[in-house]
């Protein structure tokens, strides 16, 4: 629609349209990286605060068939420091500590006792790619059960944190780790768990990343509280802490 | 006008003065003499006719002259980015600038579709293109801005519908026989099409796509960052490996866009970039 108007008036419209724009230029603090790294740090949280909304107790990962499961040869090692830091599988003990009414040691056996879950699912990494692999091990709820962790529906407890014998750390929200898909792994292709996968224990979520299932697993702790800068070897560096998928 | 005596005032006086003559009859010309006297207010009256103005201007003849003059003095404007459109243009500007520059970085952390093993690389992309330093700083960046560049998204989706402004740019099938000539002025210098509204054809075409490309990447970054919780998605798109190959392609589509969208914008002038800040385009050159 072509208006006819005076060019002084034509200005004073624009310029008052200009204007108006003006609360955009708040975005330039983002052109600062003082100001954007704690910006950006704060846009993870609220994508963490948002995963944490979204995310469904009950809803399963996709599950696949054995004709899907890559070969073993193809199932990437990866790890932070070193593929075998050494852990003495004869005297290895998981420890329990925090919010727990039987703390102490757990043995390879007793974690073997409680039902066991065979699963194909899609191992996801944040670098972007996948594989599609075959996992057993004992539900993470029945073991939080065992120890008699606070996991009931009311004033439950928070967190599960863990420690591993090659220094990495990591912490979970409750809700995933309650999940029915969330693993205490200690068999991969139906083989005990090798030294490169993490044996003799390790974390396996199909609704988290690949750096939430931290391997070579040595202490669990319930917990309500996180320590800050100490929520896992990759958050604190700048990966998102919820992690999910 | 008080001045010069109008045509007809002469031509009394002189038909006075010959009456006056014939009158005074001191010495008649000749027998002729009234005649010849009728030839000269004859050629008289021609004169005043030629010099004189006829009759009065009427009144409306008048006021549309006074009319032409000050139309002259005035500018042709047309109003043509609500303020909600503007604002989402440079805020998704913004984001999709955050958005490829991080997002490339973090392909290049996998640059592949295939699998980890064995390692491929597809595309080395040059760090200076990037954003975010290292992985984990471009996930920050694509997790914060994921956010502008959504709700502006969904926000300027729902204006168009509302407004219905969507009619000055949405590309409909009247729309695709002025494809070709548009194209064909542009890229192979033929003539300029007349320009009918706001966007031409091939603009709107653009403009179309680029809604398309955005809700594309909208929805497979959805897939990506929760495959599971998203799991429907996912199977529309073909499964979680599909859905990262048209993640990157709907970039790719922006990459095509955006340099020839800077080029057009380049070359049709100030004018018609200011208007994107202002709103008011000045002298566009379509009719009404």
């Amino acid at each position: 629609m072509i208006t006819r108007l005076e060019d002084k008036e034509l200005k004073r419209k624009s310029r008052r349209e200009l204007l108006k724009l003006a609360p955009i230029i708040a975005l330039g603090a983002f052109a600062f990286p003082k100001v954007s790294n704690r910006l950006i740090e704060e846009g993870v949280r609220f994508s963490d605060w948002a995963a944490g909304e979204m995310f469904r107790s009950q809803h399963l990962a996709q599950t696949f068939s054995n004709s899907e499961v890559v070969p073993f040869a193809k199932f990437p090692y990866n790890f932070y420091d070193v593929v075998d830091p050494g852990v003495n599988l004869e005297k290895w003990t998981l420890t329990v500590e925090g919010d727990v009414r039987h703390p102490g040691e757990y043995t390879l056996t007793q974690i073997q006792a409680l039902p066991k879950i065979v699963q194909n699912t899609r191992h996801i990494c944040v670098e972007g790619w996948d594989v599609i692999g075959s996992f057993g091990g004992a539900r993470i709820s029945d073991f939080l059960k065992l120890i008699g962790a606070n996991v009931g529906p009311n004033n439950r407890a928070r967190f599960l944190e863990v420690t591993c014998v090659d220094d990495y750390y990591e912490s979970i929200d409750m809700a995933s780790a309650l999940h029915p898909q969330s693993l205490f792994c200690y068999e991969m292709y139906g083989q005990p768990l090798d030294r490169g996968h993490g044996a003799p224990l390790r974390l396996q979520m199909p609704t988290k990343l690949g750096y939430k299932q931290a391997k070579y697993l040595d202490t669990i702790r319930i917990t309500n509280v996180l320590t800050s800068g100490k929520t896992g070897y990759w958050e604190d560096q700048g990966y998102s802490w919820f992690g999910g998928l | 006008m008080a001045d010069e005596p109008s045509g007809d005032g002469r031509r009394e006086e002189i038909k006075k003065e010959g009456i006056r003559d014939d009158v005074a009859g001191s010495e008649p010309a000749s027998s002729a003499g009234p005649e010849v006297c009728e030839a000269v207010v004859a050629k008289l009256e021609m004169v005043a006719d030629e010099s004189a103005p006829k009759e009065p201007v009427p009144v409306e003849a008048r006021a549309e002259t006074t009319a032409k003059a000050e139309e002259a003095e005035l500018v042709r404007a047309a109003y043509e980015h609500p303020l909600a459109i503007r604002i989402t243009h440079w805020v998704n500007a913004i984001s999709l600038f955050v958005m490829i520059t991080s997002g490339l970085r973090i392909f290049r952390a996998f640059p592949s579709f295939g699998p980890k093993i064995p390692e491929k690389i597809l595309l080395d992309i040059p760090k200076s293109l990037t954003l975010g330093g290292w992985l984990g700083g471009a996930l920050q960046w694509h997790f914060t801005f994921m956010w502008f560049f959504a709700a502006s998204g969904i926000f300027y989706l729902l204006f168009q519908i509302f407004s219905g402004h969507y009619r000055t740019m949405l590309f409909m099938p009247r729309d695709i026989s002025g494809v070709w000539p548009m194209a064909r002025h542009y890229f192979l210098f033929g003539p300029k099409p007349p320009a009918m509204g706001q966007y031409n054809p091939l603009q709107k075409l653009a403009y179309t796509s680029t809604v398309g490309l955005g809700a594309l990447s909208l929805l497979t970054g959805m897939v990506m960052y929760k495959p599971t919780q998203f799991s429907w998605l996912a199977f529309l798109f073909g499964g979680f490996h599909l859905t990262r190959i048209w993640h990157f392609a709907a970039m790719c589509g922006f990459l095509a866009f955006i340099p020839g969208h800077l080029i057009m914008v380049a070359l049709h002038g100030w004018a018609n970039f200011f208007s994107m800040f202002s709103g008011w385009k000045r002298e566009p050159e379509y009719q009404e």
